[in-house]
């Protein structure tokens, strides 16, 4: 089956209000990328998958979807983290709109209480960070606006998440993640580098005030 | 799958689960699945939740490698790991007595400022 054949969630399915954050050019341009990397996983047989930050929770839907068309069948620890309750609440009910039950839904702070357990058995790590560039401040300023306040370069959170990956992913372990010009994906997949990891962007695209690139690292 | 995460908490794990409402459904089946997580469980607290969850009955005190290829142990161990939800209810942390509460299945694991 090719690629794009592969079914992803359906937006007219999909959650969202004032308070969380609505699927937009960075969430589909992630979802394409998994889409076109999902037939990999046929033989890569990841068994655990987290997103940080569901928000509507499109994303981790179309993972669940997409696992779920593997061949043959594979059944996987999928879990989704928000650190806000309005978001998983609507990643809850748009995996209830898509008739899927096998995520697990947690409203968390980054990893949270799932660091220590999940230690070294992340598979697949999905990540739309907050990645717009604006003062410092609004990082922490809550609500919405912490669905986008990057901080200075719009790399406060994903310099938070960065450090994390070596414990956190197993040795098959992956990471996909949004960024935009400004957080200087080049830079990324090359500080990685050190710690063990390749890094390729896997899908770019210019939206209306920024240039969308899908960061793909894995161990190598 | 969960521990207290609060600051200088040692002994968080496992949480201490308070059933208002238990939900179940079906989940596909994979023997497979089993196998690959079965080591990163441990058994005692796996073995408490189930009590508390009502989805105990025909899982053995002690769990090993080898049981993983009978039948009968893999059914009962699919519909206790995946089948049964926490709806409504709480976790609480076994050392501080902190309760995260559990609503519609989602746990709200998030910490107060002096907790952090």
């Amino acid at each position: 089956m090719s690629a794009t054949e592969l079914r992803v969630a359906e937006i007219k399915h999909t959650h969202w209000n004032s308070e969380v954050y609505e699927p937009s050019d960075d969430t589909f341009l992630l979802v394409d990328a998994l889409q076109e990397h999902a037939p990999t996983w046929a033989k890569r047989r990841p068994r655990c998958v987290l997103e940080l930050g569901s928000g509507s929770g499109y994303v981790i839907t179309s993972a669940a979807l997409l696992l779920r068309q593997l061949r043959p069948r594979l059944a996987a620890q999928v879990l989704a983290v928000d650190h806000s309750p309005a978001a998983a609440e609507a990643t809850r009910r748009t995996l209830q709109a898509h008739q899927v039950s096998e995520v697990d839904v947690v409203v968390a702070s980054l990893f949270g209480p799932l660091a220590e357990r999940l230690k070294g058995s992340v598979d697949v790590l999905l990540f739309n960070p907050p990645y717009v560039p604006t003062p410092d401040d609004e990082v922490e300023r809550g609500g919405i606006a912490s669905a986008w306040a990057g901080g200075h370069r719009g790399r406060r959170v994903i310099d938070r998440v960065l450090p994390l990956l070596p414990e956190l992913l197993s040795p098959k372990g992956e990471l996909f993640m949004v960024t935009v010009t400004e957080n200087d994906p080049k830079g990324i997949i090359a500080e990685m580098q050190p710690h063990g990891f390749q890094g390729r962007i896997a899908a770019s695209r210019q939206a209306d005030e920024e240039t969308l690139s899908i960061v793909h690292l894995w161990r190598g | 799958m969960l521990s207290c995460h609060i600051k200088g908490v040692r002994n968080g794990y496992p949480f201490i689960i308070e059933v208002g409402k238990l939900a179940e459904h079906e989940a596909d089946f994979d023997a497979d699945f089993l196998k690959h997580i079965f080591p990163r469980i441990n058994w005692p607290a796996f073995l408490q939740g189930a009590q508390a969850m009502n989805c105990r009955e025909g899982l053995p005190e002690e769990a090993t490698e080898a049981l993983l290829e009978d039948e009968g142990f893999q059914k009962t161990f699919h519909h206790a790991l995946l089948e049964v939800e926490l709806e409504e209810g709480a976790l609480v942390c076994p050392e501080t007595g902190r309760k995260f509460p559990v609503a519609k299945g989602i746990p709200n694991m998030l910490l107060n400022e002096d907790e952090c």
